[in-house]
């Protein structure tokens, strides 16, 4: 089974962080959401791998 | 007094006095069915084929006006075939292909279906469900003229139903008064609120969707209208979460307007209120003149069991789903495609009474998937959260650039038939490379054959279909018989039978049961599996 990497995997940890929050700038809440909701089907659609989403449910949730 | 409840399209059996009504004692029937809707007539000529004799009891003369159901798919149609209606059905039928997706004031994508190749039914058909039913009450009066012991007795009310261990006491009413018959098996097809149901005070548990719809079938006096299937989500011609229009056949359009929970119906059925949302929807200079208009609910709801003792529930009466994805009338054909080998066999004391109780697991298996699919479509089209309102709208606002969201976009998926996985019916799945759409539960995939197709010759009793395979030309088993179907891969051409039936391997052997479903398959002929797989279909292991 495909496993959701939770160890270290951006070369550029904060580069990348901060382009997350620039991409938001200027942007009211509910088109922040919009973005983020975006983004979120971009990247699982990249994954596929519904076990691996899964876990990435999973793991979000904190619990 | 008889009162309608509702106005006919089609009178077609006026009520007549039967000698039954005059009976010293209530005469029995082997079965009766409730209902004369479109599942009820199919149970009949289903049963009626077997040589098996039915009595359909309906409260009305005829075929209900409207066009309510609209979309019949290719399993229902394929049905519909092996009972000696689907023919004029899709001659009748309008086919469409391409679709548009629109958000608002734009139009986020197009489709085109390319529905596969080599079949002799298409995806699906846009009829008014009118012409549905009289295609099949035409083959019923065929089947009758030919001696077929099938009986419709119109302005027939149930009104009393009290199930014993051997039989069923029926009483009626009718404009004569009352009476009262017997019925070794009674098959309630009577409709989403089932009088049969509350009658006898079964469960319906499920979901009630707070939106209504208004439907209003239109005929169009411009030329210019396409056959194409429009979905617009939140459309800004007018309020309400999504509208949808396509065609059916006589130059008429269906439009449906999800107008919201709390409405006034009596308000908006008004005519001069319809044609204000037409107006706005098609725009300035559409002449239309109005068919027929509607404002319905609906619910996502199921029996806990669809059989009870001697009593089945089918259709919509066991059943009932939102309209996304039109699964209402096409799964309660497969009802009746499951229900009728099975009570035939047990009816000429060829398989157990147990046999009837995977019915019950089959259809609750198929009812779970309808509902499940035709839920999942309702909450896209009308999000239920704030959060679920962001994300469908990200899926359309991405599908308007990208072509890995346009597959998300959910407004009705189309119905097709589910396979019966993991179910008792089922034998072994020894076909190493079979494809997976022809296993064990599936229904038979079609595919040419010579100048025809492969469903239309294979027939309605148990088989063995062999593919570059040897067998003997039947096998009997307990008293039921298996009939060899010979073909080889080179039989079609195309190929399609080869890579529906065969996969990545070079022959096989399956036995196919009388409703065209996959009991088991093996790479060669193996007389003491296939008899023990024969056992199994019928509910004797």
């Amino acid at each position: 089974m495909a496993m959701l990497n939770t160890q270290p995997n951006l070369a550029k940890a904060d580069d990348f962080y901060a382009r997350l929050i620039a991409v938001h700038d200027g942007l009211s809440d509910d088109a922040s959401m919009a973005l983020n909701a975006r983004i979120i089907l971009l990247m699982a659609n990249h994954i596929g791998d519904q076990e691996v989403l899964e876990q990435v449910l999973a793991a979000a949730k904190l619990d | 007094m008889f009162d309608d409840r509702y106005t006919l399209a089609f009178k077609r059996y006026p009520y007549k006095k039967s000698p039954d009504q005059d009976a010293a004692t209530p005469v029995r029937h082997p079965v009766v069915v409730m209902g004369g809707g479109p599942i009820g007539v199919a149970t009949a000529l289903d049963l009626g084929q077997q040589g098996i004799p039915v009595l359909v009891l309906d409260d009305h003369e005829g075929v209900g006006m409207g066009s309510r159901a609209i979309c019949f798919a290719k399993r229902c149609l394929e049905i519909a075939d092996r009972y000696g209606c689907g023919k004029p059905m899709v001659e009748k039928g309008v086919v469409w292909n391409l679709g548009k997706v629109f958000h608002k004031d734009r139009k986020v994508f197009e489709f085109n279906l390319l529905p596969e190749e080599g079949h002799e039914y298409p995806a699906f058909i846009n009829m008014q469900q009118p012409y549905f039913e009289s295609f099949m009450l035409d083959r019923f009066e065929a089947m009758q003229a030919e001696g077929a012991p099938l009986e419709v007795r119109g302005k027939n009310r149930v009104e009393n139903v009290i199930p014993h261990d051997d039989y069923v006491e029926i009483e009626i009413l009718t404009p004569d008064g009352t009476y009262t018959i017997e019925a070794d098996w009674l098959i309630g097809c009577d409709g989403a609120s089932s009088p049969l149901r509350t009658m006898l005070g079964y469960d319906f548990t499920g979901k009630v969707f707070q939106d209504s719809f208004l439907i209003a079938d239109i005929k169009m006096k411009s030329e210019n209208f396409p056959t194409e299937r429009w979905f617009w989500f939140e459309p800004t011609h007018g309020q309400g979460a999504s509208t949808l229009l396509h065609k059916q056949p006589d130059d008429v359009w269906r439009v449906d307007f999800q107008i919201g929970w709390d409405v006034d119906r009596k308000e908006e059925m008004k005519e001069e209120n319809i044609r204000r949302r037409l107006d706005a929807f098609l725009g300035e200079g559409v002449d239309y003149e109005m068919v027929w208009s509607s404002i319905y609910t609906f619910q996502c709801k199921r029996m806990d069991n669809f059989r009870h003792g001697r009593v089945f529930f089918a259709g919509d009466a066991a059943h009932q789903v939102s309209p996304f994805g039109a699964r209402g009338a096409n799964s309660g054909m497969q009802d009746v495609d499951n229900l009728g080998w099975k009570l035939g066999m047990v009816i000429r004391g060829e398989a157990p009474d147990t046999l009837l109780d995977t019915y019950n697991e089959e259809r609750v298996h198929g009812a779970d998937e309808n509902i499940l699919n035709s839920t999942r479509s309702t909450d896209f089209i009308t999000p239920k959260s704030k959060v679920s309102h962001v994300f469908r709208n990200a899926v359309l606002d991405l599908a308007e650039h990208y072509d890995f969201a346009r597959p998300i976009v959910n407004s009705g998926r189309l119905s097709v038939p589910c396979t019966y996985d993991g179910l008792s019916l089922n034998g072994p799945d020894a076909l190493i490379g079979g494809p997976a759409r022809s296993r064990p539960g599936s229904p038979c995939p079609d595919a040419p054959l010579g100048d025809g197709f492969l469903l239309g010759q294979l027939g309605s009793r148990f088989q063995i279909l062999t593919i570059d395979a040897d067998a003997p030309d039947s096998v009997t088993e307990d008293g039921v018989t298996a009939t060899r179907m010979a073909l080889s891969a080179a039989d079609d051409t195309t190929g399609a039978l080869a890579d529906r039936y065969l996969g990545t391997t070079k022959s096989g052997v399956y036995l196919i049961r009388p409703d065209q479903h996959v009991a088991a398959r093996w790479d060669s002929y193996d007389e003491t599996a296939l008899r023990a797989a024969l056992r199994k279909a019928c509910g004797k292991e």
